[in-house]
């Protein structure tokens, strides 16, 4: 989701870090919290993560960057995952997907040009016995073929 | 009259919401007294979205319903599939772990309790810590997740190490293509996986536990927070469980999208909030764990299927199963076939009875070329071995591995290089990169498998030498197992690697 300006401010963010840092292995629970509240996670955060949890912000950055949830830029006003993994491909997901990229002219982590949704490739959503399957921020959908995803991403203003 | 319809991430991928939202409206407008239950999957995922009516004679089913369905569903109008429990595909199962799964209310308690919920646990608490690990290892549980290790010897290790704090963690970082055993049952009876947990929290000494659950899942994750605050309201967890006095509570943690975090190590560096890069073995995390403490680390089917274990014995669950594979296997019959879904059965069945007979075939109805089973790091096994029966030893025999039960159908018009190649592309995007030859080796494979495609066979003798020094050379299962799928695409389907080098003449 595309989230207006202006950006978070350090004493929102501190609230956030302040509200799991009690926890056992707390930065997983501090980024999506962060990320869930702004739709990415801004370069601000990470020296306010480092000092509250007393690591290095080289450590934060590594850990951001190992995970393909983070993003360090907002997504598009949608987020459009599909699934590339075998289930899928065995359903003709595959030539699903590249006609989507072909459609909307983006390559994976894409977003359109007015900005309304981004295409992730994911890997399983645990639909595999109604391939091929997406998610739309959150909502899952199975069995899918190129129609009736044109008209999601229609829906989602791509 | 009671009206179910799934919750379940695949029902609801198939319009299960929708038809929910229809039939409320419509029993509404017609004032019928409906009670709405949305209820787990019973697992037959071509049936999605599966609608039971109790008018008080028992169960109907209907499915799959549509939203224009539902009219006619109400007028019973609507042909009904009859009974569940008598649909051939269910009838056939022996239903342990997934015995409640799309009966209950998956957020009751009562309901769980009504259908054999607690009694586990009960049992449990009136036993010593070592009568418990002794009736796991007696039911004969291996580890659900891939790897097969005996859960009772796993659960010894960490009962006899000394400490000041053990924990439970639960992997449901469920990554694997074909697999969804874990969220189905995570969405349909999170209960039982909280009653295992709290069992192996008794039986190691662990106040503690954590469910790693990947966030690709947020269905699952919804009810699983909403399962573990209504267990803690009702003293299931917390620090008088059932009035014992003894103490265990735990917390779900949401993966970050990154598919080694199944791999146990990786799971606890991700928890403790690092890179989710593996850990070499030893110390086993039965020792050094989360944080450095000893950790039981199960799969969510593994510790699911502790609470029956208790609730009927362990004997009950042993009389399961073949050889060395004792009680059910849960398999997820998945990709190109008629009739997926989830089917829970003794070890032993053949994969040709799957896929030909339960299965229905492929859903494409063209001829079946090969199966994948076990996962994205699992072997494609030809049609000619289908007689091999499903056991971890079985397949291993075959140069199969079962994993975590997942089979996924191809048919007639999958191309075995382009497979192979997206096993190699897969590792490389998802390898943790502590080992070089997963993180290098991955990316070699793929240019090795592109330079067979442009007809250079000679580079088929260099991808084989490649898969054996990943093989031998890997630290954990990604980098190891990948020429899994390589490999035996290569070497059961040669002409379609061969095929591409004429057509590049």
């Amino acid at each position: 989701m595309q989230h207006p300006t202006p950006p978070p401010t350090d004493l929102e963010i501190e609230a956030l870090i302040a509200d799991h840092r009690h926890l056992e292995g707390p930065l997983l629970p501090i980024l999506h919290a962060i990320q869930r509240a702004f739709g990415h996670i801004p370069q601000t955060a990470v020296p306010l993560i480092a000092v509250a949890l007393n690591i290095t912000k080289a450590e934060v950055h590594g850990v951001m960057s190992f995970y393909h949830d983070f993003r360090e830029v907002p997504a598009g006003r949608h987020v459009v995952k599909i699934c590339r993994a075998e289930a899928c491909q065995s359903m003709g997901g595959t030539a699903l997907a590249e006609g989507v990229l072909a459609e909307l002219g983006v390559a994976w982590h894409g977003t359109t040009p007015n900005g309304n949704v981004t295409i992730e490739p994911v890997y399983c959503l645990g639909l595999c016995a109604c391939a091929p399957a997406a998610m739309i921020d959150g909502k899952v959908v199975g069995r899918l073929d190129a129609t009736r995803m044109s008209k999601l991403l229609k829906e989602a203003g791509a | 009259m009671k009206i179910y319809i799934p919750l379940d991430s695949a029902a609801k991928a198939l319009g299960a919401d929708d038809v929910a939202a229809a039939i409320r409206t419509e029993t509404a407008a017609r004032g019928i007294d409906a009670t709405i239950i949305r209820n787990g999957t019973r697992g037959m995922i071509w049936l999605e979205p599966l609608v039971e009516i109790d008018t008080g004679e028992g169960r109907r089913a209907f499915g799959p319903v549509t939203v224009d369905d539902v009219p006619a569903l109400l007028d019973g109008k609507l042909d009904s599939l009859g009974k569940v429990e008598d649909i051939p595909f269910f009838a056939r199962q022996t239903r342990l772990t997934f015995a409640r799964c799309g009966v209950i209310d998956p957020l009751d308690v009562a309901d769980y309790e009504a259908h054999g919920g607690l009694a586990g646990l009960r049992r449990a608490i009136a036993m010593t810590p070592g009568d418990i690990v002794t009736e796991v290892t007696d039911s004969g549980l291996r580890g659900r997740g891939g790897a097969g290790f005996p859960t009772g010897i796993k659960w010894k290790t960490v009962m006899e190490a000394e400490a000041t704090q053990k924990y439970i963690v639960c992997n449901a970082d469920e990554g694997d293509s074909g697999t969804f055993a874990d969220r189905m049952i995570m969405e349909g009876d999170p209960f039982t996986l909280i009653e295992g947990m709290v069992i192996a929290g008794l039986a190691v000494g662990a106040t503690k536990g954590y469910v790693y659950l990947r966030s690709e899942y947020p269905d699952a994750i919804n009810v699983m927070n909403a399962a573990v605050a209504l267990a803690q309201k009702n003293g299931i967890l917390g620090a008088d469980i059932l009035g014992s006095g003894r103490a265990f509570d735990m917390e779900i943690r949401v993966g970050a999208g990154a598919y080694v975090c199944g791999e146990e190590t990786s799971l606890l560096n991700s928890l403790e909030g690092k890179r989710g890069v593996v850990r070499a073995k030893p110390p086993l995390p039965a020792l050094e764990g989360f944080l450095g403490k000893p950790t039981v680390v199960n799969n969510v089917i593994s510790l699911a299927t502790v609470p029956v274990i208790f609730e009927r014995g362990a004997q009950h669950y042993a009389d399961f199963g073949t050889g060395r594979s004792r009680g059910t296997a849960t398999l997820q019959i998945a990709g190109n076939i008629a009739r997926g879904g989830l089917f829970e059965t003794a070890f032993g069945i053949t994969l040709d009875e799957i896929i030909n007979d339960l299965g229905g075939g492929t859903a494409s109805g063209r001829p079946v070329k090969a199966a994948q089973v076990g996962g994205p790091l699992g072997a494609y096994i030809p049609v000619s071995n289908f007689d091999a029966p499903l056991g971890y030893e079985e397949l291993d025999a075959r140069g199969g591995l079962l994993g975590h039960a997942g089979i996924v159908v191809f048919d007639d018009t999958a191309d075995m290089l382009r497979m192979a190649r997206f096993a190699m592309e897969f590792c490389a995007v998802e390898s943790c990169g502590k080992c070089t030859p997963c993180r290098i080796g991955s990316v070699r494979g793929v240019e090795t498998i592109d330079r067979i495609a442009r007809g250079d066979a000679a580079a088929i003798p260099l991808l084989t030498d490649l898969c054996e020094t990943m093989t031998e050379g890997s630290l954990c299962a990604l980098g190891g197992f990948t020429p899994y799928p390589v490999m035996s695409a290569l070497t059961h389907f040669p002409d379609d690697f061969a095929r591409q080098q004429e057509a590049a003449e």
